[in-house]
């Protein structure tokens, strides 16, 4: 295929995404605004204003990146395993096997819609986060570079899932028993100087902490960890999952009998 | 000029060590229409798969208009449209939306996917269904569906896996002449079916695979020259208690009123036609029992797995 051929074959892949996830938009937009502004009156503003300060921000303040990067993580992961593991199961993916597109444009369109799905409902839980809380961003290109790097590692992680994944179920394990803890365990509702030292150093472990933190510091300018180190660990993790599943395309895992 | 598909010593052996291919050696000229005709399990499939890409080959080698897909298979699947057993489209998408994504997978800029697709929709009787998602679409459409989806790229080679099962005599019919018709205007067709009729009707040469071996591969005209001998049915005016003997022909009743006579070839249906009259039977009506080519496929699987000692 020439490049233009590729980029038409990359082009109607996110074109496919998009239109997926927009057509059952009251499953894929909606709930995650709701749960979230959920998060906001309780967390922020009836629990938080018990709990007062934390990283020099009142707690309203200090939860709200938290919960963007959450809810940018949670739908770029889910809008990708979900949409590559049902084309597998209805063997739709077929339509992109016998077709001369290379497995690196099949994985930038898939990546590209779910992160698409991710940077949306970002943006929506930020518009709705106005109404709780006065938003000034510090470092706005670390906050873009930040939330779309994570939205792209995420979405990779979740096409890996659902290459591996033999049923539904498997497409729910990763998310509930990894992702959700991890989310949850990194820092999005607190900081972790609150944490005695040896669970500071087990947090440090946990990737998505510095995601959280690097978001944080570029809306708020306060981080729990090095906003370089941070960076640098993203997209060390962004390129050795996107080097992973394109060898695992590459070799039509668990497609190719 | 390079052959449509040129395989040679090709095997396949699966994760659990089933043998599906066993060196399979075959080559398919331009413009042919080729049946790859074979008992369920025989290798057909796999074969198929192979040659779009969706099965991994053990060994061998194969070359698709002079293409190594070991070496370009990117090149080689441009030439190929594949048409399925299996409904594997998205049966919440759209119908037109399945086969403009399918051109976008081949670089088709859109404008020239959207002609397409009213083109070849409007010419499978689709084109009033464009907007409606796949699910909706009854069996026959879906496999129209699939027909045009496999055309949108415009391929020289167009692989039909069953692609009128479960399909009504009048529909059948109807994709028989529009595969003749894409045959006609150059474009080489390989096509499994378990309809001989089918096959009969529509190809020119045929290979016959069983146990992931070619047992046959000859024109329908030499194939058929092989047929030694053919059964017809005789519709009896009224009933008989014994069946009549004629001489040099076995004659068997199957009811009352109906006689299975085989026929040997170059032996005369006169000849029944006159000791039937003579022994005062009417004859009310005539039919071959079976296809023709069935008898024969069925003889040919035969012979070659009581050359493997029967296995099956």
């Amino acid at each position: 295929m020439t490049p233009k051929q590729q980029y038409v074959a990359f082009e109607t892949l996110i074109r496919k995404e998009v239109r997926r996830f927009t057509r059952i938009w009251v499953q894929t937009l909606i709930p995650p605004v709701i749960t979230m502004a959920l998060y906001f009156v309780v967390f922020g503003a009836l629990i938080g204003s018990r709990i007062g300060e934390m990283g020099g921000f009142d707690y309203m303040s200090f939860v709200v990146p938290g919960l963007i990067m959450m809810s940018v993580i949670n739908n770029s992961y889910s809008n990708v395993v979900s949409s590559f593991f049902s084309a597998k199961f209805s063997k739709s993916i077929e339509e992109l096997q016998v077709s001369p597109t290379p497995s690196y444009i099949i994985m930038l369109g898939y990546v590209g819609g779910g992160a698409l799905r991710g940077l949306i409902v970002g943006g929506i839980v930020t518009t709705v986060s106005l109404l709780f809380v006065d938003l000034h961003i510090q470092h706005i290109w670390v906050t873009i570079l930040v939330v779309l790097l994570t939205s792209i590692l995420f979405s990779i992680a979740g096409m890996i899932n659902a290459i591996f994944a033999k049923s539904f179920d498997d497409i729910s394990i990763i998310p509930t028993f990894v992702l959700t803890p991890m989310t949850y365990l990194g820092g999005v509702f607190y900081s972790i100087s609150l944490l005695p030292e040896f669970w500071q150093g087990v947090s440090k472990l946990n990737p998505v902490l510095y995601m959280v933190n690097a978001f944080r510091y570029g809306m708020l300018g306060v981080s729990d960890v090095n906003i370089y180190v941070s960076l640098a660990g993203i997209m060390m993790f962004v390129v050795i999952a996107a080097g992973v599943c394109l060898y695992l395309l590459e070799r039509g895992k668990k497609m190719r009998t | 000029m390079p052959a449509a598909i040129e395989i040679k010593s090709l095997s396949k052996v699966y994760g659990n060590g089933f043998k599906a291919l066993n060196g399979l050696s075959l080559t398919v000229e331009q413009g042919d229409f080729y049946a790859l005709l074979g008992p369920n399990g025989a290798g057909k499939s796999t074969t198929i798969g192979i040659l779009s890409s969706l099965v991994k080959k053990t060994d061998g080698k194969v070359r698709i208009f002079g293409c190594d897909i070991d070496t370009d298979f990117s090149k080689a699947k441009e030439f190929i449209g594949v048409v399925p057993q299996e409904f594997n489209f998205n049966m919440f998408e759209k119908v037109e939306d399945i086969i403009i994504n399918q051109a976008g997978y081949y670089g088709l800029p859109r404008a020239i996917a959207k002609e397409r697709s009213e083109k070849y929709l409007k010419k499978l009787g689709l084109w009033d269904k464009r907007a409606e998602p796949s699910r909706g679409l009854s069996g026959g459409m879906k496999r129209r569906l699939m027909i045009v989806r496999a055309l949108i790229h415009e391929p020289k080679l167009l692989i039909l896996d069953e692609p009128t099962a479960g399909v009504d005599i009048e529909l059948r019919r109807s994709m028989w002449q529009f595969l003749t018709e894409i045959n006609e205007q150059g474009t080489t067709i390989i096509l499994t079916t378990h309809y001989l009729e089918e096959a009969e009707s529509l190809c020119r040469n045929v290979g016959i695979i069983n146990n992931g071996e070619l047992v046959e591969n000859t024109s329908i005209k030499n194939l058929l020259k092989q047929l030694t001998k053919e059964t017809f049915v005789f519709d009896l005016a009224a009933p008989l208690d014994v069946p009549p003997t004629i001489d040099g022909y076995t004659v068997e009743k199957t009811d009352n009123a109906t006689l299975e006579i085989a026929v040997d070839k170059g032996q005369s249906l006169n000849v029944i036609f006159d000791q039937l009259t003579q022994k005062g039977v009417s004859v009310i009506s005539m039919r071959s029992k079976s296809n023709r080519l069935e008898e024969l496929f069925v003889s040919l699987v035969e012979s070659s797995q009581a050359g493997k000692g029967g296995a099956s």
